[in-house]
């Protein structure tokens, strides 16, 4: 299946190859960079490039290429999928996914790597196993290894690899139990410009840290399970006891995973926490504009809304922005002709407002094209679907766990037209 | 050891000076010398007999081929610590080893027999690994050696050695293909194997192997759908696609039928999504065909789609489209809309997961379009969007634009006109012009729209423009004369060759329609000539001539001179095309035959382009492939065989009885509920009997109201929080404060929803034709019915399907109560949608311009209509038995609330029965009650027959006996007992009464203390208005007003139907929201239970 991995830098440079089968030559990735400077931009070479002899599939993850080498007929997603739990394992292991961290750790990634793919096939993909071959590299290990010599590989085998729970590692012990659960939310929305919602959709994950001994069976139950309209689950829950129950039942893996993603559908109408007031328009004939932007709290349920950022992609012919604003602090780049305006948290009884002149590249036409708001808030301690868990029991063990369930909303890919 | 100090120093980084030759002039010879010099070193390391510095020297080896350095000269010293006892070492030399033993054939003998010496290890994990690395060395001499040690791990004790083995099966394959007939042995071992490990992993060395031998899945393949839930993600997508092709050839086209009349299965499609046994639209047609003998479709079939559809919630996108795949080429069209929401949910992925899936949400969306319909919205560009994303997206919109739909549609593509990526602005043109061949209603809007789009600033959208209106205009040119003037004014300006061109043939093409301003298209253009693109002179002269044969009057010369121009140019194709028309057109002494029929070649009247997606008919490629995606055949694709027309013999896949029963102990955890451990569910049912004491204890009426209160979530999760603190907690109790605080946010925000809920309500109810409407409220209703469906996959003998029914019994009410609102609505807007309602917009609309359409959205939007909900039972329609566990029986009930004829205490219930199987069904009546003290039930009079396709309504009555315990019976057939039981809500168990403000008072006044309980609320902003009040309250319980003097009061009375006792609830509304509830009544289970109803449809 997979016949080869290339890591590839923003500059171009290969700086990690593995083969699972005969050598590949490096040369075929010239026809990836030919893609990359087609593209012009990162986000757009297409993931699945044909060669005379291979198909390459790519992915772009923090700033690096991992390109596959493919030779037969294989399902894209298949691959893909398997690119980005590696993207994945590196950020679990080294804290980061860059090229910094994988050269310092290269052995570590080679073995990984080896334990992940036989011959092409993915053998070994999650985390707890993965961990219990090939320790993560920590200061205080990598110090009594150069001492002793020992070694981050174990020796046995996972005995999650052999039964029917392969998430979970045996043998898990801790002093404190604990198991926290992390609802996020994030609103997905397109505002026409006189503010009325085009589409609007709440997507939630519910991100667990479980830490607790032994082999603990959980149940998570939902005051209003119906909310949730379409989910998807970690290999660990049990399909049936959902479909009839509605109970989220599971023997958790170790450590931090994400327990399900659930989408709330835009039937029940999504609330908008906040609103935007702006304009921009240009004088004819003359190489100025006014902007001007406000934004206030609507259906917050009484929270405060925090984290306000709007980002605006303003039109080619601006060349600078000479604003004022009441609260926070803008940035303008004219190389990309990126506005931020970094706001920080609302206040109902003082709305921030940002308002000032646009000057645009003299002689230039007035832009036809209007700029779209993207806008990042965060608002703490709530669901906004209304979610909530109802209650979270553990079967299986004796002792009684510390439980904690946090709720967070973010804006997803929340955009105002203008 | 004095090389020591050296690598210690680039320990850090593996760019340290261990690599002194970058940077280095590779022609220098610098290279050679330091790199034996740091090999010397390392292999010194390599022979010392400390483990520490072997490590360290293979880390750097390995670091070396990870940047694809050559590391080959090394061999030798590494090979020899093959043997390291060291794990690290060994594993590290294992890596250095696969990656070289090809190059080195002979050295790498050297380490065959530790590998041969570890495959007899008791450690299975060393026996795992040295196969793994005695397969992956590419050495053909140890071709025998790896034959033996593969068929010696088929047979292992250990399912990971087996896997390894089902590994090594197309490494060696791969190595010597003349070993096919013994590795088909050992793959149709492996299959035979139980374990969900090995699963995935021999399929995958199938597929590799020998695809063509579909005959060694046969035994294998009930046993592969049953393990399939528990295999490894990986392993299912491989084992989905295999079964996709297998079920091609073994089973008759679900379809065969449906293709007949393409109208009702398209129409059985909307109605009946979660169809689990057979589409409506195959019965439509067999009806309408009865020729043809019925389709049955083969259990093992069934079996497929019934066991890959959970796995549509898998996390994995790359399962996700398998599944989805599979239900695109081998469900029945009712039940393939089932993998278009799982679909939508990938596209909140990573960008390459979006790309691929919407590649083949663009295929299917062109065949099944009315599943992807009502995720229109889901589609929408954002500008932050990669542009490849934004030109997928506006594919699929494309395709899924029709008459009902496409104003809004339109209305979106308005918005993206408007973007700076201009390649998306030019993608959005074109797609406009799809939209207007496609949809002839529209025509005119999008060519109004296209024409303004020419007074654009920016030359490519007008030159885009231009060529999509040449398109269009084709097709009706007649009415267009002032688009083609407007269009001949634009050559003055426009430079694009393309958009030149384009104007240029269409205004040869129609030049009757602009008699006037062809000829001096022509001069200008003539004059220009020299100065043009190779396109655009080809079409001067296709203008030339066309000109020439309608009014050489006038243009005779400048043809010539055109002509002449052309006959000079540099381009041989205008040399060309210059000589061939001279020829055609004007008429000369020899070879006048051509030029007599020159009106007939120029000016034949053109077919008009058809514009097409690039997606049609990519659906022959098996969807999810590499093959589909690059849209040409992959290296190693296998076919997607067409159905056979007879089915092969089914009896194939049969396989002894003892053996079946074996794998359904090993299925897992996920797959069977009832493979919850034994004291989960004791515990759980412990508990739910000790909360349900004083729930059912009701009946008698003395249970206090705390007790009762038991079941309230509420309740449950405070006490649930102060476990938590007992066990020292700080931290979480301010947690479930903070949740406290959330709820009382949430109510406010959940009438909020609701009130919007109506508001799209209402939006879709003017949109919406009825057909769709239909569609996505019975989608709605079959969704929130599939936790009482599901119960039949455990229904296997009685004792189990008891269990699920006390289960969801125990679901607190408050729980059942939200998602039945839901239903209502939803249902009702089935009942409100008039039969005659126009699609989408009216036509007026539609025919103003592009722009018109943009400020037509906010208007729609922003219009509020009253609601119109009638105090109907809230409670909607609900079901009794799922057609699934009723064999095709399907039974609703709905609290009708009129008084039941028979008897006056009896709660009479409305209960429909349909026939969804496809033979009728005899019999019906109620079989013996098992009824709690005190319930009684009125049966309905046996429906004697109920024919396939038919429905049927009958009345009974349940006396509750004043408590909310469910009265379970079974429903009989001929052949048939399904149990079910009724569970009525607190306020079905009521009538209204009237009576006056002062009786009302009097009344109340009897009923203090004990048997008043007040609750206090905040009424949401949405719920304040009286109607709504009403309308929630009604709804909720079943009430009658009374009439009342002050404004702020609501006061509604009834009597519970078995003992006729009171019930007066009075709703007390205060500034800003803050209400208070009250309710009297003697009993006072029912008092509590009701508050809790009305102030949660009150605050919700």
């Amino acid at each position: 299946m997979i016949h080869s991995l290339f890591l590839i830098n923003c500059s171009g440079d290969i700086f990690l190859e593995k083969h699972w089968k005969s050598v590949v030559s490096q040369s075929v990735c010239d026809y990836f960079f030919e893609a990359q400077e087609k593209a012009a931009d990162v986000e757009n070479v297409p993931p699945v490039i044909s060669t005379p002899h291979h198909y390459l599939i790519s992915i772009y993850r923090d700033k690096l290429f991992f390109v596959s080498v493919i030779q037969t007929e294989v399902p894209p997603l298949f691959v893909i999928e398997f690119l980005h739990r590696v993207a994945d394992t590196f950020q679990d292991y080294f804290g980061e996914c860059s090229e910094a961290a994988i050269k310092d750790n290269v052995v570590i990634v080679y073995e990984l790597l080896e334990e992940m793919l036989d011959n092409g096939f993915p053998l070994a993909t999650e985390s707890n196993i993965l961990k219990e071959l090939i320790k993560p590299p920590t200061i205080l290990r990598s110090v009594v290894n150069s001492i002793t010599g020992s070694s981050n590989v174990g020796d046995t085998l996972p005995t999650g690899q052999l039964s029917n729970i392969p998430w979970r590692r045996a043998g898990v012990k801790y002093t404190n139990n604990e198991a926290y659960f992390d609802v996020v939310e994030e609103i997905d929305a397109i505002i026409d410009k006189s503010g009325s919602t085009v589409f609007a959709e709440i997507q939630g994950v519910i991100d667990a840290c479980i830490k607790l001994s032994g082999m603990p069976d959980l149940s998570l139950s939902f005051m209003n399970p119906r909310l949730l309209d379409d989910v998807s689950f970690h290999p660990c829950i049990r399909f049936k006891r959902w479909e009839s129950e509605r109970i989220l039942s599971f023997i958790p893996p170790d450590g931090n995973f994400r327990l399900i993603s659930y989408r709330v559908s835009s039937q029940n109408l999504v609330a908008i926490p906040v609103y935007v007031k702006h304009s921009i328009s240009f004088k004819e004939n003359s190489s100025c504009g006014r902007f001007d932007i406000t934004i206030g709290p609507k259906q917050n349920m009484g929270k405060t809304i925090e984290g306000i950022t709007v980002t605006v992609h303003m039109p080619k012919v601006v060349l600078n922005m000479n604003l004022t604003t009441t609260q926070g602090s803008y940035t303008f780049d004219p190389v990309t002709k990126v506005l931020t305006w970094d706001v920080g948290k609302i206040t109902p009884q003082k709305l921030p407002s940002l308002k000032g002149l646009v000057n645009l590249q003299s002689g230039a036409p007035k832009p036809e094209e209007n700029p779209s708001l993207n806008i990042q808030f965060k608002i703490q301690q709530l669901a906004i679907s209304g979610l909530k868990v109802n209650r979270l029991d553990m079967y299986g063990e004796k002792y009684k766990p510390f439980k904690g369930v946090k709720y967070v909303t973010k804006a997803g890919k929340f955009q105002v037209y203008y | 050891m004095s090389a020591a100090p050296a690598y210690s120093e680039d320990k850090g980084g593996s760019a340290g000076p261990g690599e002194p030759e970058y940077g280095h002039d590779p022609a220098s010879g610098g290279i050679f010398s330091s790199d034996y010099k740091r090999h010397d070193d390392l292999k010194e390391m390599l022979d010392t007999n400390k483990d520490s510095l072997k490590l360290e020297a293979m880390k750097r080896i390995v670091a070396m081929i990870a940047r694809g350095k050559n590391a080959s000269d090394l061999f030798p010293a590494v090979v020899k610590n093959v043997a390291c006892k060291n794990i690290e070492v060994k594993k590290l030399v294992y890596v250095y080893l696969v990656r070289y033993a090809e190059e080195q054939q002979d050295l790498a003998l050297l380490s065959i027999s530790t590998f041969q010496r570890g495959l007899k290890d008791p450690n299975q994990l060393i026996r795992a690994s040295a196969l793994r690395v005695l397969s992956s060395i590419r050495v053909p001499i140890i071709v025998p050696i790896m034959m033996l040690a593969i068929k010696e791990a088929a047979s292992d004790m250990s399912p990971y050695v087996r896997k390894t083995a089902a590994h090594a099966i197309p490494k060696l394959y791969s190595l010597d293909s003349d070993q096919k007939d013994q590795l088909i042995e050992v793959i149709e071992k492996l299959l035979a194997d139980k374990t969900t490990l090995v699963a995935g992993s021999v399929v995958m060395a199938f597929e590799e192997v020998c695809p063509e031998r579909i005959d060694l899945i046969h035994k294998n393949y009930r046993k592969l759908c049953n393990l399939l839930i528990d295999v490894e993600e990986w392993g299912q997508v491989v084992i989905i696609s295999m079964l996709t092709r297998y079920a091609r050839t073994q089973f008759l086209s679900p379809t065969q039928n449906e293709s007949l009349l393409e109208e009702n299965a398209e129409k059985a499609f909307y109605g009946s999504e979660e169809d689990e046994a057979k589409g409506a639209g195959s019965e439509e047609t067999a009806a309408a065909a009865p020729a043809r003998k019925p389709y049955i479709m083969d259990p093992d079939h069934r079996l497929l789609l019934r066991n890959t559809k959970p796995l549509l919630q898998s996390r994995s996108a790359a399962v996700v489209m398998a599944v989805a795949q599979l239900y695109f080429h081998l469900a029945p069209k009712a039940e393939v809309g089932v993998i278009a929401k799982a679909l939508v949910r990938l596209l909140r992925s990573h960008s390459e997961v979006q790309y691929v899936v919407l590649q083949n949400v663009a295929t299917m969306s062109i065949k099944r379009r009315g599943m992807f319909e009502p995720y229109l919205k889901s589609f929408y560009i954002r500008s932050t969007d990669p542009t490849q994303i934004k030109i997928l997206k506006l594919e699929v919109l494309t395709n899924l634009a029709n008459e009902t739909n496409i104003p809004t549609v339109l209305r979106e593509f308005q918005t993206y006109i408007r973007s700076m990526d201009k390649d998306f602005v030019a993608a959005t043109i074109q797609a406009i012009g799809r939209c207007a061949t496609n949809i002839g209603r529209v025509r005119d809007t999008c060519l109004n729209g296209l024409v303004q789009l020419l007074s654009n600033r920016d030359e490519l959208v007008v030159a885009e423009s231009v060529v999509v209106i040449k398109k269009l205009l084709q097709m009706q040119p007649a009415q267009h004369g002032e688009i083609i003037k407007h269009l001949a004014k634009l050559t003055d300006n426009i430079q694009v060759p393309m958009a030149r061109a384009s104007i240029l043939w269409l205004i040869g093409e129609y030049c009757e329609h602009v008699p006037r301003i062809a000829p001096d298209v022509l001069r200008k253009m003539a004059k220009s000539f020299t100065a043009e693109e190779d396109i655009v002179k080809l079409q001067v002269i296709n203008l030339a001539a066309k000109l020439y044969l309608t009014n050489s009057k006038q243009t005779k010369l400048l043809t010539q001179y055109v002509l002449s121009l052309a006959k000079y140019d540099q381009n041989y194709d205008i040399r060309d095309r210059a000589r061939f028309t001279r020829q055609l057109i004007v008429p000369s002494e020899q070879g006048g035959a051509l030029s007599r029929h020159a009106k007939k070649l120029f000016l034949a009247p053109k077919p008009a382009p058809v514009l097409e997606s690039s997606f049609k008919d990519r659906d022959h490629f098996q969807l999810g492939s590499l093959s589909h995606l690059l849209n040409a055949k992959a290296t190693g694709y296998q076919e997607l065989p067409d159905w056979p027309e007879e089915a092969p013999d089914p009896s194939v896949r049969n396989v002894e009885e003892e053996d079946l029963s074996l794998i359904e102990t090993h299925v897992g955890l996920l797959g069977e509920y009832t493979e919850v451990p034994e004291w989960t569910k004791c515990s759980n049912r412990e508990k739910r009997k000790e909360k349900e004491k004083p729930f059912y204890s009701d009946s008698e009426g003395e249970s206090g109201p705390t007790e009762s209160a038991d079941s309230d979530p509420e309740s449950e999760s405070e006490s649930d929080s102060k476990s938590s603190s007992e066990s020292g907690s700080g931290e979480s109790s301010s947690e479930s404060d903070n949740e406290d605080q959330d709820e009382d946010e949430e109510k406010g925000r959940g009438s909020e929803s609701e009130q919007s809920e109506e508001d799209g309500k209402r939006k879709t109810k003017k949109k919406v034709p009825e057909g769709k409407g239909e569609a996505s409220s019975s989608d709605e209703d079959s969704d929130s019915s599939s936790s009482t469906s599901e119960s039949e996959m455990t229904s296997e003998s009685e004792e189990e399907q008891l269990e699920p029914a006390s289960w969801r019994r125990k679901t607190p009410p408050s729980s059942k109560r939200a998602p039945a609102t839901k239903e209502i609505s939803l249902l009702d807007l089935e009942d409100f949608t008039p039969p005659s309602v126009q699609p989408v917009s009216p036509p007026a609309i539609v025919s103003t311009s592009l722009a018109a359409d943009l400020e037509g959205l906010t208007l729609t939007d922003s219009t509020l209509v009253p609601s119109l909900l009638s105090p109907v039972s809230r409670v909607g329609r609900q079901e009794l038995l799922h057609r699934v566990a009723g064999e095709g029986l399907v039974v609703d009930y709905t609290f009708s609330r009129q008084p039941f004829s028979g008897d006056p205490h009896m709660v009479s219930v409305h209960i429909h029965f349909s026939n969804s199987s496809d033979t009728p069904i005899k019999g019906l009546h109620v079989g013996t009650p098992k009824l709690p003290a005190g319930i009684s039930i009125q049966e309905f009079p046996e429906i004697e027959s109920l024919a396939p396709g038919e429905s049927a309504t009958a009345v009974m009555g349940i006396n509750f006996c004043d408590s909310t315990q469910a009265a379970n019976f079974q429903l009989c057939t001929q052949t048939r007992q399904f149990y079910v039981s009724i569970q009525p809500p607190v306020g079905e168990l009521m009538a209204p009464v009237f009576m006056s403000e002062n009786e009302f008072k009097k009344e109340q006044g009897k009923l203090m203390g004990m048997n008043e309980i007040t609750e206090k609320l905040m009424l949401p902003d949405t719920c304040r208005s009286d109607h709504v009040v009403v309308q929630k309250v009604t709804a909720t319980a079943n009430l009658g007003r009374v009439p009342c003097g002050t404004s702020d009061e609501y006061r509604f009375a009834g009597r519970t139907l078995t003992s006729g006792s009171l019930v007066l609830l009075t709703l007390d509304a205060r500034q800003a929201g803050a209400a208070q509830l009250t309710v009297n009544s003697e009993k006072m289970v029912i008092g509590t239970m009701l508050v809790k109803d009305v102030i949660q449809a009150l605050t919700q």
